[in-house]
């Protein structure tokens, strides 16, 4: 092994371990930003140490014990001017006495740590963007240079964000702990939110873009897992862990190797991930044992379930797709799923049905500029043989996408329109 | 990335005898991490190669052979579909599987899965839309 190979397999451990090692020390430090400091050393030292004494057995343990005794140290050098650091250096020196096998301690209240630290991470008292990057240095084990890559933000600006958000953290005290009560639902939306966007964020990236992009989905995807594992008893993070897979199943289907989006419709369905699926579905499962009650994540998941079910596009369920978007719609009130609950019966109901709908909705402010609505209107009214209006509205919808490659195939829209004015 | 991690066979595994318990529990433990840590995608254990069958193909045909077969090296016992980093942390977590030298000679290889970017570099737009409808075709008639 040379020195590359091992930096890589101590860089592999390091992805496994962070984590872990962090989410202990940010508990005997209740300092989030030294932890980090603390295992960023520990790794520094690996890198090292390891390559001449090998890796050892249990490197986790040998992570936070290296990290802890630079803790130690530097709480015994501040023990003179600040109190704190003095009983914190003791009770952690009590703590080694008393547990010679750290590591049996830790295993025990891994879990909660890890808890602790992705409830932090994503505390609303950050903003999103600071949430999100946070998220991916502490629980994804990325590196700034990773996050900048993958959000095409200049890395010095990542590693910014990451700094002034442990500050934040530290001077408001925000403490270490997994919410209890009425605020753990509030918080765990919060944890979920930010997972969500950064999946988005890796899915709505485009196949000729940087290949970081689509690894973003994965990270979510791990994210989700870990943390469905961390909160088996919450119904939403595995509806939104089902939503994640079965979205993700489709990766291969909705972009042609030119990078040109194709829609669910003319997906090649064969392409769909089917174990995604299976998994997608497993999830689903898990949530309706715990709870008759849906949440917007679980709603969402099982209506992507649904397609992913139909073998071709006609066998789906359209009955049922309204059913979930009606009970979406009252519990998250928004023009947009009203529109995407109009696009569902226009397909259990007929056009016009779906036009109906669609044109009470034409008067909201929020979607005035919305290009869906216009396309949807468009593409109804092409099918009730409407062609002049039609051809309008896609050439409306055309005008105010912002993305290039969906301004090309709504323009190709309104030009057939044209081309068979004739023939509805 | 997804690395398939293959447990390659022993006489043991061949022998179908009930595996040690003691590892059946440490593989346990071993399992429940890695679902814990969102490494898994799937995993699964083979019969012995006595339950199996060879379908060899020469020219155009086909004769099917019934196992046993008997370099066990070359069979394979179970495997795990892994979601990792890089071959690197797949081969960290292979690593610290409970497998021992006390269960008999065991070797586990790590392949990484082909993903359609894979075949990006080399392939023109036209031969990824012609594996691609093959593939279609495959699954189509899979379901039939």
């Amino acid at each position: 092994m040379d020195a590359t190979d091992h930096h890589r397999s101590i860089e592999a451990v390091w992805r496994i371990e962070s984590a872990r090692v962090i989410a202990g020390l940010t508990r005997l430090t209740r300092d989030i930003g030294l932890a980090e400091d603390l295992a960023q050393e520990a790794l520094v030292a690996a890198l090292e140490q390891w390559p001449q004494s090998g890796v050892p057995d249990n490197p986790a343990a040998w992570l936070t014990a290296t990290a802890k005794r630079r803790a130690i140290d530097l709480f015994r050098r501040n023990a003179v001017a600040e109190r704190k650091h003095e009983v914190l250096a003791r009770e952690l020196e009590a703590l080694e006495q008393t547990s010679p096998d750290l590591d049996s301690t830790l295993d025990n209240t891994i879990g909660d740590d890890l808890l602790r630290l992705v409830f932090i991470a994503c505390h609303p008292i950050l903003s999103t963007e600071s949430r999100v990057a946070l998220t991916l240095r502490l629980l994804g084990g990325l590196n700034p240079s990773e996050i900048a890559r993958a959000f095409l933000t200049p890395e010095p600006t990542i590693a910014q964000r990451i700094v002034r958000a442990k500050r934040t953290l530290a001077d408001k005290h925000i403490a270490f702990e997994v919410p209890r009560g009425p605020e753990l639902a509030a918080r765990i939306t919060s944890v979920l939110e930010v997972i969500y966007l950064i999946f988005n964020e890796g899915y709505s990236a485009t196949a000729g873009d940087d290949l970081m992009r689509p690894t973003l989905c994965e990270d979510a995807l791990r994210l989700g897992r870990i943390l469905a594992e961390l909160t088996p008893q919450e119904p939403e993070v595995h509806g939104l862990v089902a939503l994640m897979e079965i979205q993700a199943s489709r990766t291969r289907a909705r972009i042609t190797s030119t990078g040109e989006p194709v829609l669910l419709f003319d997906q090649n369905r064969a392409q769909w991930d089917q174990l995604l699926i299976h998994r997608g579905l497993t999830a689903i499962e898990r949530a309706h044992k715990l709870n008759t009650f849906r949440g917007p994540y679980l709603l969402q998941a099982e209506i992507a379930a649904c397609h992913a079910r139909a073998r071709t596009p006609s066998e789906t369920d359209w009955n049922r797709i309204v059913i979930l978007y009606t009970e979406l719609a009252q519990l998250t009130p928004s023009p947009v799923i009203e529109l995407n609950r109009a696009v569902a019966v226009s397909m259990a109901r007929g056009p016009q049905a779906g036009l109906t709908l669609v044109d009470a909705l034409a008067s909201e402010p929020t979607l005035a500029r919305y290009h869906l609505l216009a396309s949807v209107r468009a593409d109804l009214l092409y099918k009730l043989g409407r062609h002049p209006e039609a051809r309008t509205e896609f050439e409306r919808a055309a005008a105010l996408t912002r993305n290039t490659r969906e301004r090309d195939l709504l323009l190709s829209r309104a030009a057939s329109c044209e081309a068979d004015p004739t023939n509805p | 990335m997804r690395f398939m991690v293959i447990i390659k066979a022993s006489k043991e595994t061949e022998e179908g005898a009930p595996p040690d318990p003691q590892l059946l529990l440490d593989m346990g433990k071993f399992n429940e991490e890695l679902i814990k840590s969102g490494v898994v995608l799937a995993m699964d254990g083979l019969h012995p190669s006595s339950k199996g069958s060879r379908v060899k193909f020469s020219g155009k045909s086909r004769t099917v052979v019934d196992g046993p077969f008997t370099e066990a090296k070359e069979l394979i016992a179970g495997f795990w579909l892994w979601q990792v980093k890089s071959l690197e942390e797949a081969i960290e977590w292979v690593k610290r599987s409970p497998f021992s030298s006390q269960a008999g000679d065991c070797e586990v290889e790590v392949r990484q899965v082909f993903e359609m970017e894979d075949f990006a570099p080399v392939l023109s737009e036209e031969q990824i839309q012609h594996k691609v409808d093959a593939r279609a075709e495959l699954v189509g008639q899979a379901k039939k």
